[in-house]
């Protein structure tokens, strides 16, 4: 006789935990490759069009839009994912401009294949290590959304204060602080913290994003003569 | 243009404030915290990502 009657029903559970937590990072992983893809596209059609930089501003506010009043709706359902392509195109379409911009620098091709390959590196490292490691980085909840919120203050000065300096330290900041959101994010998927592949397909694409737009600063900035 | 854009941005930044702000509220007052150990293992791959972006840095000069 089983000395323990619950034993299979917390077997069934555990595996049906497992199992949805092994779905949600094959999903997650999957539409970001594809929203990743799509980006590049439209950013490529955008170089093409020889769109001004004025788009990525405009891109910018209208995607944001989008990630704070629709895709919340709508990420429950299919229509989530086309909502999340439309963000993350038009994303996309507006880094286009940017890196036309960084490309027209001396030596702004280097600059701009070691932001991105900077970022892939930072990316699949900090993934690998919360996948592999899987340790719960969810203690890092408070300090990554309050550091967000002083992060989304210096941005606002900025906007009008134009300080150089400022700007160099909020690019810093942003690469740090969407590091630490990629072990938390990751951290979250595994331990059953964030269900929604779309939501999390959201936020771990913000990461990269940002990311890579502060690697371009910072190497704009250091690797030009002036 | 330039100035409708900033302004724009400035707006954008501010909604973005207060929609973040429950969310932080939450994490901050309610969020799990931190065991011995924890912020080491956080801490170690965040300083390698510094390591890099400077090595980056350095690549991107010479």
């Amino acid at each position: 006789m089983n000395p323990n009657p619950y034993q299979n029903q917390t077997l069934t559970r555990s595996y049906e935990g497992t199992f949805a937590t092994n779905k949600v990072l094959k999903n997650t992983y999957l539409l970001l490759s594809a929203t990743l893809l799509f980006s590049g596209l439209t950013a490529a059609l955008a170089m093409v069009l020889a769109v001004p930089v004025a788009a990525y501003t405009i891109s910018l506010i209208v995607a944001m839009l989008l990630g704070m009043f629709v895709l919340p709706r709508t990420q429950d359902s299919a229509a989530g994912i086309g909502v999340v392509f439309l963000i993350t195109g038009l994303m996309g379409f507006g880094l286009g401009p940017v890196i036309q911009l960084y490309l027209n620098m001396p030596n702004g091709a280097q600059t701009v294949a070691l932001a991105l390959g900077g970022t892939g590196v930072i990316f699949l490292g900090l993934s690998g290590y919360a996948l592999a490691s899987r340790r719960d980085f969810s203690f890092m909840g408070g300090f990554i959304f309050a550091g967000m919120m002083v992060m989304l203050v210096a941005v606002l000065a900025n906007i009008f204060l134009q300080i150089p300096a400022l700007q160099l330290a909020i690019a810093a900041g942003f690469i740090l602080l969407m590091s630490g959101f990629i072990l938390f994010q990751t951290s979250q998927m595994v331990h059953g913290g964030e269900t929604n592949y779309i939501s999390a397909t959201y936020g771990l694409y913000l990461s990269i994003f940002n990311i890579f737009i502060s690697l371009l600063q910072i190497l704009g900035i250091f690797g030009s003569d002036e | 243009m330039e100035l409708a854009l900033q302004i724009a941005s400035a707006v954008l930044v501010v909604m973005m404030l207060v929609f973040l702000y429950p969310t932080a509220k939450q994490w901050m007052t309610n969020g799990p915290k931190a065991k011995p150990g924890d912020w080491r293992s956080a801490l170690i791959p965040l300083l390698l990502v510094t390591g890099f972006v400077a090595l980056l840095v350095m690549l991107a000069r010479s």
